[in-house]
């Protein structure tokens, strides 16, 4: 593997200037998930030169990479010994970095069944906010020794400290795979969903597009093929998924505000003006709407669930309540007590 | 070096007076159960890691959350510890009580308070069982997956508070995986909602750090798991080998042949003699190690897979393979695993269980090394292995009434854990640090790195009055216990180095 690239020292030294000079810093990989949270003014600090798969042997279903490394170069490598990244990460840009896909924690349509980024990172290298390069967790499948820091900051957005490397889980490439569409309204599609998610169906992806529900069934080919047989519909391109998964879809296309709804698994329709793509059997919505933020935070949170606003919007991170925000600060404090990582990126003073 | 706590190395506690401190719960909480009697105290003084015993301050048995509450606030106004405790399963020491704090036995919370199938999850209070779960979602044809080997017995409480696995994991998990939500109550008695009913939450995921945090930030209050469909069929196929290698290199072949297994265990020829003898499972007593393989899911994938793994283990030298004929025999073939540890200890007065995790293809390095260390100690060592996931549990088998084998007991424990981190491993893979390798997490990480983690604990617990002593040493029992070392090797007896 390749071991060019080895910036980390490079990246330290830049954190303890900006310690030694109090100066705020943006952490950034390619910029592909700009759209997320809000802009950090803050001094530049590029990982992209801290490149390269570290070590990666597929029958430990491990990969080790620096966080500069391209994502699509990670999934080549991994689809050359015919493995795969489960929860199959939005690199919503061509130049996604894998530190910025663990620091974002964004998954794809494969979520409900595999697992989110953060079920898949098993330790990581982090710089931290007193200005050390330090190890947490590691490259074996369980490890409960001391806090789990890796899972922590997946989804951190750079907040809580600049990961210089992470060691992921993979998985081998399902045998089948195969996808279809059926005509049905939405409705209907959410109250089918929820009675196949009771039964041992080898569905890994779920979306209804306002006209038609898509499935993707995935599994060995007796399972895949029966559930074929017992479903029906009209078969469709499985790069369905990668344009569903990167916003592609002709859905995302207009100029509205995008609004991204977190909600339980069996939520009903969200009667919030606009348009509304499903995805993860119904856990994950794509709204576009003028509607106020207001009224689209109140009804996902009336729905058990949240919304993020992908539309640039400022603060598009929903607000938390008061007392778990009180110790996101503490904690924020004691990792970084000079807040110079990502200042402000996913909540003001955090 | 002992492993009880110790004021000089793991940080002064304040001075309490327990007629003190019971007139205060008391008054405050005239309802509350409380002990406080050496003789009612004394079942509470140690947790699954039986070898270690204080007796507590004050036990707690709280039936209402509100009492919780109550009693985390005025401990918290007082300075008082607080060690939380489930169903006290745990192998790590995590619930070993303080002389100086008050237990705080969460078992009572035994309620489930809802199985959603639409919703596929089970909102419990956190003294319900691991089992109890599954048995109440069964009637929807739904189970929660992580399975410690305790499950009849430990808590999803405490499961929560250990990040607990079990035989499924590989597939399926640990319990970080399976929670949707967890209800938390800090020391200052102020209530948050970690996670949420949806499949992710708002802000930094508090929900991963406080898994598998050992009581150490908050009391858990309630727990919201994730169910899953049942699978159709479950085949389990029994492959004897003549070598330990050839059963670790067939364990890489399955997965590198695109096989995820639902389980996949080995276990040695000491295992596999104890848990013959005792649970007549029908393992091959002469086999150097047993490997034995679950595939679950539909019908035809299932057939299919069997197939292909049958065929990889005789490719890997396995001299007989033997799928179970009926639901009866793969009940029985798991038994035997699953009564492993219990088989091990009608061998031995006691056995000492670890629980490191090393990368796989060391396996074969490390169980050698194992075989080194026990003949050097001279104590015999039964090896349980999570083989798919990389979970070693060696059984050092001792009898404490012999003077000095619990001393080598841990000795050789404490040995086998550096060896796990030095070939890239980890000295817990589920069990825990709790007190038991309080010492060796100096190993795993650098002064540094412990800062940090007392950095964490900081943020939520300030005045560290949850659970203080365990999974986190202090740098001042590191420096001892480093000292210790640098003289390992040069004294005469080394399995005297603890004293
Ligand atoms: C025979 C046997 C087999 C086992 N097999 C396995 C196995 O296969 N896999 C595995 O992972 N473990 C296994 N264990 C270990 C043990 O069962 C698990 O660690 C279990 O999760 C402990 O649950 P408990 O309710 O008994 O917790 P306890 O032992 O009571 O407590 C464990 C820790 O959790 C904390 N805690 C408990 N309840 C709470 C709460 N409500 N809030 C906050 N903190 C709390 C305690 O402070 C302590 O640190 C086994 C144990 C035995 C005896
Ligand atoms: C992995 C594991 C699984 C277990 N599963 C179960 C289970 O399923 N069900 C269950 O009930 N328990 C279980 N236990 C607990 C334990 O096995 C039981 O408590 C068992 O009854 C203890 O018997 P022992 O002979 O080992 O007693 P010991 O541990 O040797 O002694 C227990 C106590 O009895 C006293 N004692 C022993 N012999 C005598 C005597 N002749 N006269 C007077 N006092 C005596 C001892 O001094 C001590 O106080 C389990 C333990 C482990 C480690």
């Amino acid at each position: 593997m390749s071991l060019a690239g080895d910036l980390s020292q490079d990246l330290l030294d830049q954190v303890k200037q900006a310690l030694a000079s109090n100066t705020p810093l943006r952490i950034q990989g390619s910029n592909s998930k700009a759209m997320l949270g809000n802009h950090v003014a803050g001094k530049l600090i590029d990982t992209r030169g801290h490149s390269g798969i570290i070590s990666y042997d597929p029958t430990e279903l491990v990969l080790t990479a620096r966080a500069g490394t391209p994502l699509a170069e990670i999934e080549a490598v991994l689809a050359e010994a015919g493995q795969i990244l489960p929860w199959e990460p939005p690199h919503l840009g061509p130049a996604a970095t894998v530190g910025g896909t663990v620091a974002a924690g964004l998954s794809g349509p494969r979520r409900p069944w595999a697992g989110a980024a953060r079920d898949h990172v098993l330790g990581s290298r982090v710089i931290t906010g007193h200005g050390k390069l330090l190890r947490f967790g590691g490259e074996v499948m369980k490890n409960v020794a001391g806090y789990d820091l890796s899972r922590l900051l997946t989804g951190s957005f750079g907040c809580l400290g600049l990961l210089t490397e992470v060691s992921l889980k993979v998985l081998p490439r399902p045998r089948q795979c195969l996808s279809l569409r059926l005509h049905m309204p939405a409705h209907l599609a959410l109250s089918a969903l929820a009675e196949w998610g009771q039964q041992p169906l080898p569905i890994s992806a779920a979306c209804h597009d306002g006209e038609a529900l898509c499935l993707r069934l995935e599994g060995g080919e007796g399972s895949v093929q029966s559930a074929f047989q017992r479903l029906g519909g009209e078969l469709i391109d499985s790069r369905f998924w990668d344009d569903l998964r990167e916003q592609r879809l002709a859905f995302f296309a207009d100029s509205q505000p995008l609004w991204r709804l977190s909600l339980p698994i069996a939520s009903g329709t969200t009667g919030l003006p606009g348009r509304e793509l499903i995805d993860w059997s119904g856990a994950q919505r794509w709204l576009k709407s003028t509607a106020p933020a207001a009224q689209i935070r109140s009804q996902a949170a009336a729905l058990g669930g949240h919304a993020t606003g992908y539309s640039a919007v400022a603060d598009s991170f929903t607000p938390l309540p008061a007392a778990l925000l009180r110790y996101h600060r503490t904690l924020k404090q004691q990792l970084d007590p000079q807040g110079i990582f990502n200042p402000g990126r996913m909540y003001a003073d955090l | 070096m002992n492993i009880l706590y110790d004021e000089r190395v793991d940080g002064r506690l304040p001075a309490i007076d327990q007629a003190e401190v019971l007139g205060a719960l008391r008054s405050a909480l005239p309802d509350l159960e409380i002990l406080h009697r050496n003789e009612d105290l004394r079942p509470y003084e140690c947790d699954g890691l039986s070898a270690y015993r204080t007796l507590p301050l004050l036990v707690v048995l709280p039936v209402r959350l509100e009492q919780v509450q109550t009693l985390l606030k005025v401990c918290h106004q007082r300075g008082v510890p607080v060690v939380a405790r489930g169903a006290g399963t745990g192998l790590s020491g995590g619930a070993l009580p303080l002389s100086k704090g008050i237990l705080l036995v969460m078992a009572r919370f035994n309620q489930i308070l809802e199985v959603n199938p639409q919703g596929r999850y089970a909102r419990v209070q956190p003294g319900v069982r691991n089992l109890a779960i599954s048995q109440a979602a069964a009637p929807y044809g739904l189970y929660y997956a992580p399975d410690p080997s305790s499950q009849i017995a430990c808590s999803i409480g405490g499961n929560v508070a250990e990040n607990a696995g079990g035989v499924h994991c590989l597939k399926y998990g640990l319990t970080v995986h399976n929670l949707l939500k967890v209800d938390i109550l800090t020391i200052e008695g102020e209530h948050l909602s970690l996670g949420s009913d949806a499949l992710d939450s708002p802000g930094f995921d508090l929900l991963a750090l406080f898994t598998g945090s050992e009581g150490m930030l908050g009391i858990v209050t309630e727990v919201t798991v994730k169910l899953l469909a049942k699978p159709q069929v479950a085949r389990v196929l029994l492959a004897s080998f003549n070598s330990v290698e050839d059963a670790g290199r067939a364990v890489a072949e399955i997965i590198g042949a695109g096989i995820i297994p639902a389980g996949l265990e080995m276990m040695d020829n000491l295992a596999i003699r104890a848990a013959e003898d005792f649970i007549h499972a029908g393992y091959p007593v002469d086999a150097a190690a047993i490997l034995l393989c679950e595939l679950n899911g539909v019908e035809a994938d299932v057939t299919a897979d069997c197939a292909r793994v049958q065929a990889v283990l005789e490719q890997a030298g396995a001299s007989q393979v033997q799928l179970a004929c009926d639901e009866a025999q793969r009940v029985r073939f798991w038994a035997g695993r699953k009564n492993a540890f219990p088989a091990v200890g009608r061998i031995s007065p006691d056995y000492y269980c670890m629980d490191g995790t090393i990368p796989r293809r060391q396996l074969a390095r490390v169980l050698s090394a194992i075989a080194e260390l026990s003949a050097e100690y001279g104590l015999r060592v039964a090896n349980v292995f999570h083989a798919g996931d990389g979970n070693m549990h060696p059984l050092i088998l001792f009898d404490a009434n012999v003077p000095g084998e619990l001393e080598r007991a841990e000795a050789i424990g404490g040995k086998i854990l550096e060896l796990c981190v030095a070939v890239g491993g980890s000295i817990t893979g589920e069990h825990g640090v709790g007190r038991e390798k309080i010492n060796q997490m100096c190993v795993q990480f650098n002064s540094d790195e412990i800062t940090l983690f007392h950095a964490v604990k900081a943020a939520f617990d300030s005045r560290g009055l949850l659970n203080p002593g365990k999974n986190i040493p202090t740098l001042q029992r590191c420096a001892e216990f480093g000292a210790l070392h640098v003289h390992h090797g040069q004294l005469p007896f080394p399995d005297l180095e603890r004293f």
